[in-house]
Formats: structure tokens, sequence, C-alpha cells
């Protein structure tokens, strides 16, 4: 008995087959084939005419100014551009220095600074350089930022704490920068907004929460009833209540319950009501990364004479705070979705600054563009980062390490 | 060194400030003192802050006139009312929008989400692609763009669009024929409810018949049976059909008769639902492929239709996955039901933004609203979760 050889059954499918076992399998499904395929090419017909003939861009194109950044002066907006240079070497070093597990990170946060070049477009020259010339520009000078700190990055080698000292110190230098200190003349927050709004406002949020919501993730799982019932009342009525009544709130009881002397302005107290939201969340992530950690780490910690306190801190949280990116990501992304109910309480965020643009005599009734180009930026944005948390995911192996 | 008997030497030698039951009665007590000083401290600032402003604080101004129409209300109300019943209203209209948005999210979402599990290469991608693009956008721009960019651009009124079954769509919102009860109703009614009744018994002697084996009357078929014939010979037996419809009417100015949604309701309740299905479809995909394969396969191979398997096999094994993260979607609804406020549906968010501008007294107002919305989802939680055991019972 001989055994043939055989080649393996080929695996290629004709275009002709793949379109009868996908779309034409049976009777039902050709008929949906046929009907939703109509549906799309009448779609397309339509909103294509539409998007090419009627659609009155420029009224976007007119105002993009406002849109990426609202009523910032156009004479400081080189302090915008100097934030997402560091912002991009910084994350360029990271990409290099950090393992692969991280680079994943870093190529979606770069991704996003990209899109933020891309958006901010106003030119550090005022209006010397045309806004298309100025957006390529800093398209390209971002991108060759992040590959030469990248490319330095790994020829350098500097150590890992730097980074994250480096990093740490990039949130006071985005705060001067962006408000004015010193030397550079103050730029008022009311005139911050646009897409730079909606930026600042998610990413203080979420820096500003995480400390508080790992205290209070750490609070709730306490082994002191006290520490336990006031951490789980605190997460339980913010996530009992709607963003807009916390807002609403920040809004007008703020400046109620602060001394008087404390004056705090509308962007800064709609930063607060973010802020006390989202702890919340990110208190209940935190709480699913500890939840993950065995026993036994905790128990071998304690068997090495280490105090709970010391046992947390260099135990427990690296490893629970580091499985919980990708859900701290995520909240990222919904608090970034998040920020335009600001809106509500009047401020000019990207979706504000819309509505303030509908106002205009001249963009009267362009109601279709102007939310599809904001529902487009808002879309291009939490996509791409949905994406990287997707794939960090994966990378990061995360329940099977 | 011995130790005498009777008395404890470990606890006797552990100074107090090294005992560890000393230690976390202290931390619990600068633990809530902390926090009881930092609340006293923010208090004592809002009571000298609202004395400065003039302003109270109490309840009594539910009971004065609150002078406001509200367009949109499930109660009879009018601005001569009090505050109190404005709030009523608000928190009715809340429900409302709530409640039926759940179900049609529901329904919607566990469509898409079957249909993106398809074997149709294009059904996956329309699903997937409008799955994407509803988590990737906010809900206040879709709702900003429903409103102002699709629903107040239909024709006026006296051009409405006609649609099939005597339903017409316009800039004043969607008007419906709606069912008229006759004097035939009350009874009709009733000889159906009797019917029903009779069918309600059906199951008790067949949960019987489970427990003890012995053999019953099928009571439920023949009550369901019943129910029936007695709604199809009561409707002609009475002389005047019990239900009528009642047909829209193009008037002078509006549509009269039948059922009318109003612009702001139709925008908030159809932006809520397409926003919400999608992430309901991802949770009930989700619940579908954690059911093994071979529980679809040994489905097949007993010959239970495709139909038949996803309902009697599929399914009920998926609940179990889906009901927790659906219940936080459900959660989810009813709190972004607030962003009503956008499109101008007087819910309880708006209702209280008009209230605490009225009234000069945002501080109640705003204690009121949290306090309210608190409560709603803390009976929606508690609803699912009773729901959730029901369904992880059926786990072996």
């Amino acid at each position: 008995m001989s055994i043939e050889t055989m080649a393996p059954p080929s695996t290629a499918v004709t275009p002709l087959e793949w379109m009868r076992r996908n779309l034409f399998s049976s009777i039902a499904s050709s008929l949906t084939t046929g009907l939703i395929g109509g549906l799309l090419i009448w779609l397309a017909v339509n909103v294509g005419g539409w998007a090419i003939g009627e659609a009155r861009w420029e009224v976007v194109g007119n105002n993009l100014r406002l849109f990426l950044v609202g009523q910032y002066p156009a004479t400081e907006a080189w302090r915008l551009w100097l934030n997402l240079a560091v912002l991009s070497v910084m994350t360029g070093l990271s990409a290099a220095v950090f393992g692969s597990t991280t680079r994943t990170l870093a190529v979606s946060t770069s991704a996003l600074q990209l899109l933020l070049a891309l958006l901010i477009v106003p030119s550090p020259l005022g209006t010397l350089i045309p806004p298309t010339t100025s957006l390529v520009l800093g398209l390209l000078g971002n991108a060759a930022g992040v590959w030469a700190a990248f490319v330095a990055g790994r020829l350098l080698g500097p150590p890992r704490r730097w980074l994250m000292i480096g990093w740490l110190l990039t949130i006071p230098l985005t705060f001067v920068l962006v408000s004015g200190f010193g030397p550079l003349p103050e730029v008022r927050s009311t005139l911050w907004g646009g897409l730079l709004l909606t930026v600042l406002l998610a990413a203080v949020g979420i820096v500003l929460s995480f400390p508080l919501g790992v205290l209070l993730a750490l609070g709730r799982r306490s082994g002191l009833p006290a520490v336990r019932v006031l951490s789980t009342a605190y997460i339980e009525i913010i996530r009992g209540v709607p963003l807009v009544t916390i807002l609403f709130m920040a809004d007008i009881m703020l400046p109620l319950l602060l001394p008087g002397e404390f004056r705090i302005d509308r962007v800064a107290r709609a930063m607060g009501g973010i802020t006390l939201f989202s702890a919340a969340y990110v208190a209940e992530n935190v709480r699913g990364g500890l939840q993950a950690i065995p026993m036994g780490q905790y128990e071998a910690a304690h068997a090495l004479g280490l105090g709970s306190l010391a046992t947390n801190l260099f135990v427990v949280l690296p490893q629970a705070l580091r499985s919980v990116i990708p859900a701290n990501v995520g909240l990222f992304i919904s608090l970034l979705k998040d920020t335009t109910l600001v809106t509500i309480v009047g401020l000019l965020e990207l979706l504000g600054i819309g509505r303030a643009i509908l106002a205009q005599p001249q963009s009267l009734g362009a109601h279709l563009e102007v939310y599809v180009f904001i529902a487009a930026a808002f879309f291009v944005l939490c996509y791409a980062m949905s994406q990287a948390s997707y794939r960090l995911e994966r990378t990061m192996g995360l329940g099977s390490r | 060194m011995t130790a005498a008997p009777g008395v404890d030497h470990r606890h006797a030698s552990v100074p107090p400030w090294r005992d560890v039951r000393i230690l976390r009665v202290v931390a619990q007590v600068a633990a809530v003192a902390a926090v009881a000083a930092a609340l006293a401290w923010l208090g004592g600032n809002l009571v000298t802050a609202m004395s400065e402003r003039g302003l109270a604080f109490g309840f009594g101004f539910l009971d004065n006139r609150a002078g406001f129409a509200i367009p949109d209300s499930p109660m009879p109300y009018e601005a001569n009312d009090t505050y109190g019943q404005a709030y009523l209203v608000g928190l009715l209209n809340t429900l409302f929008v709530g409640v039926l948005g759940i179900l049609l999210a529901t329904v919607l979402g566990v469509v898409v989400g079957v249909a993106r599990l398809s074997d149709n290469w294009l059904v996956k991608r329309v699903t997937g692609t409008y799955i994407e693009v509803m988590r990737n956008t906010p809900l206040l721009v879709q709702l900003f763009f429903l409103y102002f960019a699709v629903l107040l651009q239909l024709p006026p009124v006296a051009d409405s669009i006609a649609l099939p079954g005597s339903v017409y769509l316009s800039q004043r919102g969607l008007f419906l024929p709606a069912p008229q009860a006759s004097p035939a109703f009350g009874p009709w009614v009733a000889l159906v409810a009797m019917a029903l009744a009779l069918a309600l018994l059906g199951r008790v002697t067949s949960a019987r018949r489970k427990a003890t084996g012995r053999r019953t009357p099928p009571w439920g078929r023949i009550g369901l049976a019943g129910a029936l014939g007695a709604a199809v010979v009561g409707w002609f037996a009475f002389g005047a059909a019990p239900l009528t419809l009642q047909v829209p009417e193009l008037g002078r100015f509006n549509f009269s008769g039948g059922m009318s949604m109003s612009t702001p309701f139709t925008a908030i309740l159809i932006g809520l639902v397409i926003y919400t299905a999608a992430f309901i479809a991802e949770v009930v995909r989700g619940g579908i492929q954690s059911v093994r394969r071979g529980q679809v396969e040994a489905a097949r191979a007993l010959g239970l239709s495709e139909g038949d398997t996803l309902r009697l096999v599929v399914f009920p094994q998926a609940l179990r996955i889906i009901v927790p993260p659906l219940t936080s979607q459900y959660l989810n609804l009813v709190k972004n039901s607030s962003l009503a406020i956008a499109v101008g549906y007087p819910d309880l968010f708006k209702v209280g933004v008009t209230m605490s501008n009225q009234t000069g007294q945002p501080v109640p107002v705003i204690v009121l609203i949290m306090g309210t919305y608190l409560a709603i989802s803390l009976v929606t939680s508690l609803l699912m979760n009773a729901y959730n055991r029901r369904v992880q019972v059926l786990e072996r």
C-alpha cells in the first residue's frame, strides 16, 4: 500500500465563487443583497451628489480656524505648535525606549497628534502662510518629529525614569504654553475653543481623575468598612446621575462651594465637573485590574514583610494599572465624546463653536455641512484610538500573562 | 520566661500603636473625620455664599406657581400649575422616553447584533459600519444632526410627506392614526379578559402537570383559543366595532385627530434608540459568540431550523452573558435622555434648568434633579438584577 502524495486543496477563491458564497448563498440572502445593494446605490448617488454639488463646504473651510482653536489669538498659535512638537518628541522617544507592548499606545497617541497637527491649522506666522500649506507643513513636521525622536531614542537609549519625569513635566508645560505664564502673554480660557478645548477637557479630565480614581478603587476594596462605604457611595452616586447634571452642578455650585476669594472660570468649572465624573469610572476600571491580581501576590508580599502600603505601591498597583491601560484608553475615548456636553453649559468646544458658526448670517442653514464635519472629526479621532486600544489589548495579552 | 496561665501575652505585648485592631479603628475614624471636615468646609462656604446672594435652601418653592408652559405634557398641565406639577411632568417625560427608548433600542439592537453575524457579506459590512459610526461619534452631535439637519428640514405641515397607512411626517412631527374606543369597547375587553384569565389558569395547571405527572385538560390552549374566538366574535357581536382607527386629518393649520409625536420628542427618541441600539448590538453579538459552536451544530444536527436554533438554543445561553452589560446600556440610555434639552424636549433635566432659572434657587433644584436620576438608576438596576438572577438560574 503506497501513500500517494497530494497537493493541498486550493484555497484560492475566484471572485464569482466568493460572491456566490457570501452574497447569494440562498434565495433569502440573494434578496437581501439586492435590497441592501439597491438602497446603498440610491444613498451613494444622493449623498454623493449632495456632497459634491450642493453642499456649501466653504462654511467649514472659511471657519476652520474657529473649529480648531476657537478664538485663540493667531499670534500666539505658535505655542500650540511648540506644545505639539514637544508631545511628538516625547511620543517618539517613548516608542523607542519602552518595549513593543507600549509601542502600540505610542503609535496611537502619535496618530492622535498627527491628526491634531492636521487640524490645528492656524499657522505660526498668523495669516502669512495659506492654511493648506500650513496644514501640510504641520503634518509633515509632526511626523518627522516623531520619527526623529524615535531614531534618537534608539541610539541614545535614555533611561525610562527620565522619560516618565519628562511626561510628568509635559503636563505643566502644556498648561503654561496654552494659557500663558511669566513672559508669555496670558490667553484667557474664554478664548480657548474648538477642537483644542475638546482635547484639553478630555485630557485634563483623564489625567486629574486618575489619582483620585486609583484612591477610590483602593478604598472600595479596603478592609476598613468606613472607607469602603464612603468610596462605594461616591462611585455609585456619580455613576447613577447623568454627566449633564454634574456639569450643571459644577457650573452653578462650584463657585458657591469654594470660598469667596476663589474665582474659577467656566472652563475650570467644566474641568472640575468632568474630573469628578470620570474619577468614578476610572475607579471602576482600576477595581477591575485590582480584582485580576491573584491573592498569591498579596500573600507573597506579606511573607516578604511588606506592609499594606508597600504591597499596594510596589506589588499590586504596578501590575493592576498596567492591565487597565486599554480600558482607560476606552474611557478617554468616551470622555472625548462626552466633552460635547459642555456645549449645554455654554462652552465653545468643537460642537459649541459649530453651533456658534451656524448662528452667523453667512452660514445660515448649513446644518448638514457643519454637523457632518464635526461628526467626521470625532469619528476619525475615536475610531483610530479604539482600533489602537483593541490592538494594544491583544499585544499585551491580557489574561494570558 | 513562662507564660502565666490565663494571661494572654500576645495582646499584652503589642503596644497600642502597633495593634491592628486599634489601628483599623483609628484609620476609619480619621477617614470619616477627613471627609466630614471637607464636607463641613464646603457646606460652610455654601451657606455663606448662599446667604450673601440671598439664596434659600428649601423645597417650599415647589408649591409656587410655575408660570411656564410645557409643550409636550403627558398629563394635564398649564402655566398656572405649581413647580411641583412641572417637575412631575418632566419626570413622566423622562420615564416615557426611557421606557419606550429601552424597548425600541432592545428590538433594534438584537436585530442588528444578529445581522452582524449574518452569512451575507453585505449585511455584515452595513451593520458593522452602522455600529462603528454610532459608537465613535458623540450622541449630542447625532441629536443636533437629527434635529436641525434632518427633522427641521422636512416640509411644513401643509406639504407633509404622506407615508403608507395614513402616517404624515412634517416639520411639526409625526402624525399617526390612533385607535379610538367606541361604546362597545368596555364589554369587548371584559370578554377577552375572561378568556385570557382562563388561559392563565392553564399555565398553573400545566405547572402542576409537570410537577405531578397527572394529565389535565389543556386549559391554556382552550383559554387562548377562547380569547381569540371571543375577540373575533365580540368584534362583530356588539353591533359597532369596539375600536376604530382615527386618521389624522389636515386642517387649516395643523393635523387634527389621531396621535402625534412632536419633533423634539421624535428627535430624542430616534436619537437615543439608534445610538443605544449600536451598543446593544455589540453586547448581543458578544453574547451570541460566547455560545460554543458545538451547540449550534448539535441543534442543526437535531433538525432545528435556523430560527429555532437561535431562539431555543443560542439565545437562552447567550442571555447569561448579555444581561449584565445590557443593564448598563439601559442605565446609559436613561441617563442620556437628559440630553433632550438639546432638542428642546421638556424632560426632567430641562424642566429642572427652567425651574432653576425662574426660581433663582439652583441648589435645591439640583439636589432634587440629581436625586431623582439616582433613584431612577437604582430602580432600573434593581429590576435588571432581579431579571439577571432569573436568567442565571438556567445555568447548569
